[in-house]
């Protein structure tokens, strides 16, 4: 199943993202934002709680339209929110297996899980994961989709300085491999980012725009 | 992508127990309409088609609050549209697989249920007949009020509410279909119902691309 992009294999991996506003529940969250992004280069993306770093995320992968500009991408995307979309009653191995199986990439869970250090959680149910674990259930699917676009949020939220290690080495490992990460986080990562840009709200976002107006 | 989510939901149903509770539901009514009305044959056989019918409408609410909602809240949908899905055929696969985990169990718990009302073999026949033409109709209306009220506090209770007098002319046709020379009252249930399955997948995926904003 190819994602938002087409053309994963032949290299042209690429992230653009052109004058994108975002406006949620009638606010102006920002505005004019632009970055490119080619194969193995990473963007972080800072801010203060609230400003719309969650929303740039969701508007990058298509959850959101945006309200002005555009995002263009090649190549498939995988999010990583603080939502888990595991069923909370099967074990961690199967419940990873079902987006994997999606994804077409069935031998990649017990990789993916390897990777993070939760192979011994693998017949535990994801009900009794506990917070860190879950983050780092997040991770392994992202990991297990096999897609060369990475969207982390807030990654490092509740995981101990050993698991933070663990995602570090496996965004550096990614990024060599040619992929692309866009992290929204507050805290600083264990990775170097190409790119990090602060959110800000636009200075004329007081004024609410009109429902249905043209920008 | 489709056969994923319809097999995801068929196991969750079946390891889950939800697939028995429109059967223990149907059940339930069939025992106890004897005991309300009294145990004469002939008033059973007239009524009890009717009964089953309803007991079939209300069955098929059961599971309304479990089908959009945890999905919803947990990320699941906005994975699959992430991963380039469109929300009319998620929303298809969820049609198909709702009627899947209710439609053919309740099917079958009409045979033992219509044994106890004691209905006569050709309108157990035109029961079965009409039920499989009118559930899909039910599925449809069950996930369209679904989806319309996913993330709302109390929706379980609403969508009850908002289901019911949309599901009367499926009620109406469905038992009219019960009685002799009833092929206009089928034909009229499976327009209806076809008419329900046709437009669900597009409501509750517009539905849905709403919530997500």
């Amino acid at each position: 199943m190819s994602g938002t992009g087409q053309a994963t294999d032949d290299g042209t991996v690429r992230l653009h993202v052109r004058d994108a506003a975002c406006r949620r529940g009638g606010r102006l969250l920002f505005s004019g934002l632009s970055f490119t992004l080619d194969a193995g280069q990473a963007a972080l993306v800072g801010g203060p709680n609230g400003i719309g770093k969650s929303s740039l995320l969701r508007l990058i992968c298509g959850l959101l339209p945006p309200f002005m500009g555009e995002v263009a991408a090649t190549g498939a995307m995988a999010l990583a929110d603080d939502r888990l979309a595991l069923d909370s009653d099967l074990p961690l191995g199967r419940a990873l297996a079902f987006w994997a199986g999606i994804d077409g990439q069935p031998d990649a869970v017990e990789q993916a899980l390897e990777r993070l250090a939760l192979t011994p959680l693998c017949d535990v149910p994801v009900r009794m994961l506990s917070t860190g674990q879950r983050k780092r259930a997040v991770l392994a699917r992202v990991i297990a989709s096999g897609t060369p676009i990475w969207l982390l949020d807030e990654p490092a939220n509740g995981l101990d300085t050993a698991s933070i290690a663990l995602l570090g080495r496996a965004v550096e490992q990614h990024l060599q491999g040619g992929g692309i990460v866009v992290a929204a986080s507050h805290q600083p990562l264990p990775w170097a980012s190409t790119t990090s840009f602060t959110l800000a709200r636009p200075a004329d976002a007081d004024e609410d725009w009109p429902e249905d107006g043209e920008p | 992508m489709i056969r994923a989510i319809i097999r995801r939901d068929c196991m969750r149903s079946w390891t889950g127990g939800a697939v028995a509770m429109p059967v223990i539901f149907v059940m339930m009514v069939a025992t106890l309409v004897p005991f309300a009305l009294g145990p004469n044959p002939a008033l059973l056989a007239a009524t009890g088609g009717g009964m089953l019918w309803v007991a079939a409408l209300l069955a098929s609410l059961l599971p309304v609050d479990r089908l959009i909602e945890p999905d919803r809240e947990s990320g699941l949908f906005d994975q699959l549209i992430v991963r380039g899905a469109r929300d009319e055929t998620i929303m298809a696969a969820k049609l198909l697989a709702h009627w899947l985990n209710f439609g053919p169990p309740l099917l079958i718990a009409c045979l033992p249920a219509a044994a106890l009302l004691q209905l006569p073999g050709d309108v157990l026949w035109r029961l079965e007949m009409s039920l499989l033409i009118g559930t899909p109709g039910l599925a449809a209306l069950a996930l369209m009020t679904a989806t319309l009220t996913a993330g709302l506090r109390g929706s379980s209770a609403l969508t009850g509410l908002l289901v019911l007098p949309l599901a009367i002319p499926l009620l109406i046709f469905g038992a009219g279909a019960l009685g002799e020379n009833s092929g206009a009252a089928l034909k009229l249930l499976a327009a209806s119902a076809l008419i329900l399955v046709a437009m669900a997948p597009f409501a509750a995926g517009a539905a849905m691309r709403a919530g997500r904003e």
